[in-house]
């Protein structure tokens, strides 16, 4: 059934969008925001893919990929943090450079063979009629974004690491006079954060494509960023947003894999002109949700 | 003082350029108005990455051919060379370098070899895979072999191996080529197998290995149990599909090695000598009123194909071995495209009894029927 299809689709393909949406909310909630996310996809899925191909592991490829997101994040964090530089031009900086470093180390891996993670249908879970299809018949990385995106809303609403990060991002003076530093719980927040979107890179390299392609995130990244404003900074929210966009860039090869006629440039662009359409729709309003110490880098 | 610093820096610079490219400055006093003759160097573009197990892959080997079939000769190439006004300066600088034969390998480069070849007419352009409309300029030509003539074959190992009837294309853009492969595919399916579909989807990419994923997934989803693809990248769909455990045809390299079960066919290139024959002729001064001075094509009906099938995988019997070499036989007097041939709508597109020549078929624009999948209307 087509629906059912693309929706499947929605969460085969909006696994990898998920992972940085689910890290560019953790670093905003801290306050930070990083347009570099695309980058730290980038370095994530060639990470991922080049480590899968040398050790024959690709559990070893996603724990690369998580660390090279992880250390670009780095770069990030002690650019705005502990240096005050503009977010946007750090960020946007930090994508070209996930670019520039994954072509040019990335040319080995070309069309090199890795072993990576195919579709495990789930026991009972995968035989549940319609549900069990969509959600229980991915490859294992896919999973793990059921336990991660939980695991986040939980540690950012019911753990005292979660306290800091949400002190860090609406009162970073509370936390000062309390002893703690900002800026430590930014840079923790924006590293871990930049590991998920490798992660997401990763699923992409190894679970998903399969393969490692200069410039393959292809504007995940950037999705995700726009994502997590309009899924008003919740984990549970951007889960589903994750999937919606998913299943956006789905709705192309669902179509016309049943030869059904519409014009695919214009599908091509719908992801795009959906994040388009959020925001201008909700505009302003999303600010109103937004984390104190962030909008005051939003409506400087 | 500054000034005579500058000029004779210049001067320095002039003098280790021509050092560079000695051969050439001697060789073009003998006789400028003679494309490509004497040239100390060849040059080469391609569209994407030398090592892409495909396309470019494929081109660079060919040149590499060259570099062994003339050792005199310098071989330059420049990898991941956009289709717009950067591969015009690429090329320049391949001049700048003594080229005077150099190879535009993607489609897409046709408009910069053009204007490449009109600001140097002593110089040899040639293309591969485009076509030039109008009066050829008589240092420049495009050549191509039919690839859709494997391609066809291919189809036939597909369409015996299909338990659905359901075949799948993965594609990126809807060029002349591409059209011509997903057709001759489905006619070569056809041949053996009557009722059998292909399901074409559009990717938008030459590479972009989540969007072939993605398509690879759909295809399957709905039945379809033999995929190709005109990919320049092509493991993706290659890997989706073995883990399927569906089958597989190739296009561009050898995928067998990534899908030992499932791997039927397919098509590659060995353009070497097709290279080296571009380069002798060019090298001796006869380019011009040539066979390349054109649209130069070649199939198994006019010589040897740069276009050659894929071992064939287990999957493939014997019956269908001696098929498809029954029709390999015909290929060398008929086409793929021998009428009648249908469009989707039913209307005969190719008269019965007519054997299209390769121009023709390079101009055909509609998918046959059978194809299931539409083009963009531009």
């Amino acid at each position: 059934m087509l629906v059912v299809d693309i929706l499947t689709g929605g969460v085969r393909g909006g696994t990898a969008i998920m992972f940085a949406a689910l890290g560019e909310t953790l670093a905003e909630r801290a306050g930070v925001v990083n347009l570099g996310t695309e980058g730290c996809m980038l370095v994530g899925a060639l990470g991922g893919y080049a480590v899968a191909a040398e050790t024959g592991n690709p559990w070893l490829g996603l724990l690369a990929g998580a660390l090279a997101g992880a250390a670009l994040g780095l770069v990030h964090a002690v650019a705005v943090v502990w240096r005050r530089a503009d977010q946007f031009a750090t960020g946007l900086t930090l994508m070209f450079l996930g670019l520039g470093l994954t072509s040019l180390f990335g040319a080995a891996y070309v069309g090199k063979a890795a072993p990576g993670f195919d579709p495990v249908p789930l026991p009972l879970l995968g035989d549940i009629p319609i549900a069990g299809e969509i959600l229980f018949r991915h490859d294992p990385v896919t999973y793990l974004t059921f336990v991660v995106a939980p695991l986040l809303w939980f540690t950012l609403n019911r753990t005292k690491a979660g306290l800091l990060v949400r002190a860090a991002g609406e009162r970073a003076d509370v936390l000062h006079v309390h002893g703690h530093s900002a800026d430590l719980v930014r840079t923790a927040a924006v590293t871990a954060g930049a590991a998920l979107a490798g992660l997401g890179g990763a699923q992409l390299s190894t679970a998903y494509a399969h393969a490692w392609f200069e410039g393959m995130t292809a504007g995940r990244g950037f999705i995700a960023v726009a994502l997590v404003i309009f899924a008003a900074w919740r984990p549970l929210w951007v889960m589903a947003g994750s999937y919606l966009f998913g299943a956006a860039l789905a709705v192309a090869p669902a179509l016309q894999a049943r030869g059904h006629a519409l014009n695919q440039f214009a599908l091509d662009a719908l992801p795009f002109v959906i994040t388009l359409v959020f925001l201008a729709v909700l505009g302003r309003r999303t600010l109103r949700a937004a984390p104190e110490e962030l909008r005051r880098v939003f409506a400087r | 003082m500054r000034k005579i610093i500058a000029g004779a820096a210049l001067a320095a610079l002039a003098t280790a350029c021509s050092a560079n490219t000695g051969g050439t400055a001697a060789s073009s006093s003998g006789g400028t108005s003679v494309p490509g003759k004497g040239s100390a160097a060849v040059g080469f573009i391609f569209v994407g990455p030398k090592d892409d197990y495909g396309y470019n892959q494929a081109a660079y080997q060919g040149s590499q051919a060259v570099a062994k079939a003339f050792p005199q000769l310098k071989v330059l190439t420049a990898e991941n060379v956009p289709e717009d006004d950067n591969a015009a300066r690429v090329m320049n600088s391949m001049i700048a370098k003594g080229a005077k034969i150099v190879f535009a390998t993607s489609y897409g480069h046709l408009d910069a070899a053009l204007k490449v070849a009109a600001e140097h007419p002593d110089v040899v352009v040639v293309q591969q895979g485009n076509l030039i409309t109008g009066t050829t300029p008589r240092n420049a030509g495009t050549f191509f072999g039919t690839v859709y003539e494997p391609v066809y074959l291919a189809g036939i190992a597909a369409g015996k191996a299909t338990k659905t009837g359901k075949l799948g294309y993965v594609y990126a853009f809807p060029i002349s080529q591409t059209i011509d492969n997903i057709d001759a595919f489905e006619l070569g399916a056809q041949s053996v197998n009557p009722s059998v579909r292909t399901f074409a989807v559009s990717t938008s990419s030459w590479c972009d290995p989540a969007k072939q994923a993605e398509a690879a997934a759909n295809l399957l989803e709905q039945g379809v149990d033999v995929i190709t693809q005109h990919q320049d990248c092509t493991a993706t769909v290659v890997k989706a599909t073995e883990a399927a455990g569906k089958m597989t045809v190739g296009y561009h390299a050898d995928a067998s090695s990534i899908a030992p079960k499932g791997w039927l066919t397919g098509s590659e290139w060995n353009w070497g000598p097709l290279y080296s024959d571009i380069v002798r002729t060019a090298l001796d001064g006869g380019f011009t009123g040539s066979k390349y001075n054109g649209n130069f094509r070649v199939g198994y009906k006019t010589g040897d194909n740069p276009f050659v099938q894929s071992a064939y995988g287990p999957a493939v019997g014997a019956e269908t071995r001696s098929l498809i070499e029954a029709a390999k036989e015909k290929l060398k007097t008929g086409s793929p495209f021998a009428g009648p041939v249908r469009d989707q709508e039913g209307k005969v597109r190719v008269p019965d009894g007519t054997i299209p020549d390769y121009e023709t078929i390079e101009k055909i624009d509609y998918f046959v029927q059978g194809v299931v999948g539409s083009l963009p209307k531009s």
